[in-house]
């Protein structure tokens, strides 16, 4: 290996394609997961859309019944892994180092092999479709219907095995997160002062941390019941179909949170920027993500009230679940405080957040009385539980990662989405939402059971589902109308500026679209919502912030390479899971391919961690011991200490509350001061 | 992918400070151990919630082999030891020890995978593979897993080795000999809970299922007797 890693230099290119195969920016990984989750998002939607043409009119032929039950579990598991997660990943990506004040997330390699590991994990998926065996059990595949003699072909191979790779993106992405946001956040941000966008992001990554595992192990034990006659799930070799209830459950509730906590994080950093006004509560809204994020563990048994677990556990898992409404109320009237005596700015990206707020309450409302187990009884498996999820993940999730994107997509290009085509898509979108789903509450209560391809008209269900495939229509245009926003927006010359909406992150505090290393010096954080502290004072001062942090030359600070590695092992993660879909038949090695794409792997990973450091650029020679990082450590703190090395055991005192502290704090935590190092001048100009 | 070993020829290796004073890559590591605490949770729970409800045999007590797997739980303890030894000789720099311990790690964690390999060739000739019954199936996936993971743990200590042989291993690159060891301990306290739960308490289940009094040393009995 050493000979191979010590011939192929680290990749160079600054632009082109080859630029965006190899880049380790967050900034780009984030557009990355941003533009491939909106194509998936396309792609679940035309699903969506068969769905609805399908059930327009009763007793429809349009589809056959194994067609449309691939199409409804194709757009659940797309909707949810291929669209929303990673939606929120693009934020967290782009928004997460910015807003904390680093030069890119703690281990950039690790970020692009997570994002390479979710389009490969998606094209695995959707692959199926080339094969005509597209999965067809259900988002959440109960078993034993997903057991071979009841799911012969191997589109329930595709499923799992597609998952589990998107499983090994996300817990990859996750990790790096968790660490990203623990330990590299800009002098004198302690907890408290973090945006309320990159707490959520923390307790979503921890939710990702701990419930993948789950469905790791429960994804394995239907691959070996599939593909090696074990019986996990299968009844008649003793094993429990109940028991895959539980594990997809265990991982199921906190996954929901993992889905709706980033868009709370995103609402709570756009209601305050539009109402001018701090967050209502702050210390409440992150108290309560916390306390979702953990009561989440409590409440899986609420998606099984009906198999029979028995009058105790239902009761206790009625109890917890109503339990958890309580933290998400405090959230909405935190955010209903946020908005009261504000000066509301209805900008398209305030009106999603707002479209958010209201349409999460009625998918709050709905979810309630799922809680409630009698009623519970009446609503499972029909399309009043349909309506919920969509209120909560499509009204929910979608309208606040929108918001987001209308929010934060001048300072990813520079340019401002057109606020008429942005005010009319999002109406479309409400709607349309409320026209396709609202529908759906009655029908369920009428009896209309979920994954039925059709009904007969006697059921008194026509006009309704007419009604709900109208929505859609609308939903259609709507997202048609979002696409050519986009085009006209990216055509047009850079107008945002860099602080469009006077917002409090410190992400505005730089050029729009952000310079490669971020911040020129790294900030020095003195409260919440920094950004106004400093605007707020400048103006005081009578010379108010027209202008981003001035650029500096790049070469001057130190970022990591590029990388070949991260993809190559990423192929190798491919190659191993879909490897798996090839059943040679023979006795001791009915699997041969998985072994090659191991192996691949294996060389990407001894290759990765022995990758030279990059050639020293011009300027860059004063940071030597920087280039030995071999880009796997943000170096946001170098230029704070360009001799860093030398001052590794020296103790030093805060120098505003005297407190002892490591060297390696980069600042205090009992005070939030930065840390001077006495034993190095304190330069940042790099 | 934790294996970050650096190429830093002779310049010490940075660490940067962080918010919290925790290097980066310790943390990541303490972050993936606790996911990976999930993942033999849920295989755990998975052959507690199936014991003694194979319906056909071999039951445990016809197969298991308490005695010999005792040998090799006490060899992989002794690895543990081993791998205290080869972090102290790196803090210590000394470099003959480093590369001697390292080996002798990755060599006991070697005699535990040929235990296992015995074991599992040895069941499989008495009848029990991974379809046979819910036992073969929990007790494969659970141990197989687990074995993975040891295997995976001596290719990272090899490769630490070759780096220790080319005189890269010292106190400033410690902490790459640490995150092997927090790996290489946990996946050995894992082996613990293992051992005991399969071995220690279920390794005298009877079967078949649906009928307590024939499996005596069930979870309830083990506490009652307690």
């Amino acid at each position: 290996m050493a000979t191979l890693t010590d011939v192929i230099d680290r990749p160079t290119s600054q632009s082109g394609l080859w630029s965006w195969i190899t880049t380790v920016d967050h900034k780009r990984i984030g557009v990355l997961y941003g533009v491939t989750a909106f194509i998936f998002l396309l792609l679940g939607g035309v699903e969506a859309g068969v769905i609805r043409l399908q059930l327009a009119v009763p007793d429809n032929t349009l589809v056959d019944p194994d067609t449309f039950n691939q199409m409804f579990t194709m757009h659940g598991t797309t909707m949810i892994f291929l669209v929303i997660m990673p939606l929120s990943a693009s934020f967290f990506n782009f928004v997460i180092p910015l807003a904390i004040g680093a030069r890119d997330v703690a281990f950039p390699r690790l970020n692009a092999f997570s994002y390479w590991v979710f389009l490969f994990g998606g094209l695995l998926l959707n692959a199926s479709f080339l094969t005509n065996q597209a999965p067809d059990a259900g988002w959440f595949s109960y078993a034993n219907l997903t057991e071979k003699p009841f799911s012969a072909n191997q589109g329930l191979d595709y499923w799992a095995l597609g998952l589990q790779v998107l499983g090994v993106s996300s817990l990859a992405a996750a990790f790096n997160f968790v660490v990203t946001i623990v330990n590299l956040r800009a002098p004198g941000m302690s907890l408290m002062r973090m945006p309320l966008f990159v707490w959520m992001t923390l307790v979503t990554s921890i939710l990702l941390v701990l419930a993948f595992p789950v469905i790791t192990v429960g994804l394995i034990e239907l691959t070996f019941d599939r593909n090696f006659g074990t019986n996990f799930f299968v009844p008649e070799g003793g094993g429990d179909p109940i028991l895959w209830q539980h594990l997809f459950w265990v991982f199921g509730h906190p996954e929901v949170y993992i889905l709706i906590l980033p868009a709370m994080g995103i609402v709570s950093e756009v209601l305050p920027t539009f109402s001018r006004k701090p967050l209502f509560g702050y210390p409440v809204v992150v108290f309560s993500g916390v306390v979702i994020g953990i009561m989440g563990w409590a409440v899986w048994s609420h998606h099984m009230f009906t198999v029979g677990l028995g009058p105790v556990a239902v009761s206790v898992f009625m109890i917890t679940t109503m339990l958890i409404a309580v933290p998400t109320g405090v959230k909405i009237f935190n955010w209903i405080g946020t908005l009261w005596g504000g000066q509301i700015d209805l900008k398209t990206a305030m009106l999603f957040a707002l479209g958010f707020v209201a349409l999460f309450i009625v998918g709050g409302l709905s979810g309630v009385s799922h809680a409630v187990a009698p009623s519970d009884n009446q609503q499972q498996d029909t399309y009043y539980i349909v309506a919920h999820i969509h209120y909560v993940l499509f009204g929910g999730a979608l309208f606040g990662i929108f918001a987001g994107v209308y929010y934060w997509f001048p300072k990813v290009t520079g340019k401002l989405l057109h606020e008429g085509l942005g005010k009319l898509h999002f109406w479309l979108y409400f709607i349309g939402m409320n026209v396709t789903f609202f529908p759906m509450h009655y029908l369920g209560l009428n009896g209309m059971p979920r994954r039925i391809y059709t009904y007969a008209s006697e059921f008194g269900w026509d006009g309704l589902n007419l009604l709900a495939s109208l929505g859609y229509l609308v939903l259609f245009v709507g997202t048609l109308l979002f696409i050519v926003n986009l085009m006209i927006s990216l055509r047009k010359e850079p107008d945002a500026g860099h602080d469009p909406w006077d917002a409090p992150g410190l992400e505005w505090k730089i050029a729009s679209p952000p310079p490669v290393y971020n911040f020129a010096k790294i900030p020095q954080v003195e409260g919440l919502d920094q950004y106004w502290i400093e605007k707020r004072r400048a103006e005081a001062e009578g010379h108010p912030i027209t202008e981003p942090e001035a650029l500096v030359d790049p070469s001057t600070i130190h970022m990591p390479s590029p990388s070949y590695w991260p993809l190559v092992t990423a192929i190798g993660v491919l190659i191993l899971a879909a490897g798996m879909l090839v059943d040679t038949g023979w006795d001791y090695i009915r699997f041969p391919i998985p072994f090659i794409g191991g192996l691949i792997s294996f060389i990407g990973i001894v290759a990765w961690a022995n990758e030279p450091p990059a050639k020293e650029h011009a300027g860059g020679d004063h940071h030597p011991e920087a280039a030995h990082g071999g880009g796997h450590l943000a170096v946001a703190a170098v230029a704070e200490h360009p001799g860093g090395g030398a001052t590794h055991s020296v103790r030093l005192l805060c120098s505003n509350c005297n407190n002892q502290l490591s060297s390696n704090f980069r600042f205090c935590p009992y005070c939030g001061g930065a840390v001077e190092d006495p034993a190095e001048p304190h330069h940042q100009e790099g | 992918m934790a294996h970050q070993t650096e190429v830093s020829h002779h310049a010490p290796e940075e660490e940067h400070p962080t918010s919290t004073g925790i290097n980066n890559r310790k943390l990541l590591m303490w972050v993936f151990l606790s996911s990976d605490c999930l993942f033999f949770g849920s295989l755990i729970a998975t052959y507690m919630v199936y014991r003694g409800q194979s319906l056909v045999g071999p039951y445990p007590v016809d197969i298991i082999d308490v005695p010999i797997t005792t040998i090799s739980t006490f060899v992989l303890l002794c690895s543990s030891f081993a791998m205290v030894r080869a972090l102290a000789a790196t803090n210590e720099n000394r470099q003959g020890a480093i590369l001697f311990w390292l080996l002798m790690t990755a060599f006991l964690g070697a005699i535990f995978i040929g235990f296992q390999v015995y074991e599992f060739n040895l069941f499989r000739s008495e009848g029990l593979r991974i379809d046979t019954n819910l036992f073969g199936s929990t007790f494969f996936t659970l141990t197989g897993f687990h074995g993975a993971h040891v295997t995976l743990g001596i290719v990272w200590l090899l490769g630490l080795a070759w780096v220790a042989k080319k005189g890269r291993l010292g106190p400033k690159t410690a902490l790459d000999v640490e995150l092997a060891g927090l790996y290489w301990h946990f996946v050995d306290i894992v082996w613990i809970v293992i051992f005991t739960l399969l071995y220690l308490i279920g390794g005298f289940d009877t079967g078949p299922a649906g009928d307590p009094s024939l499996v005596p040393h069930s979870i309830t009995g083990f506490l009652g007797l307690i």
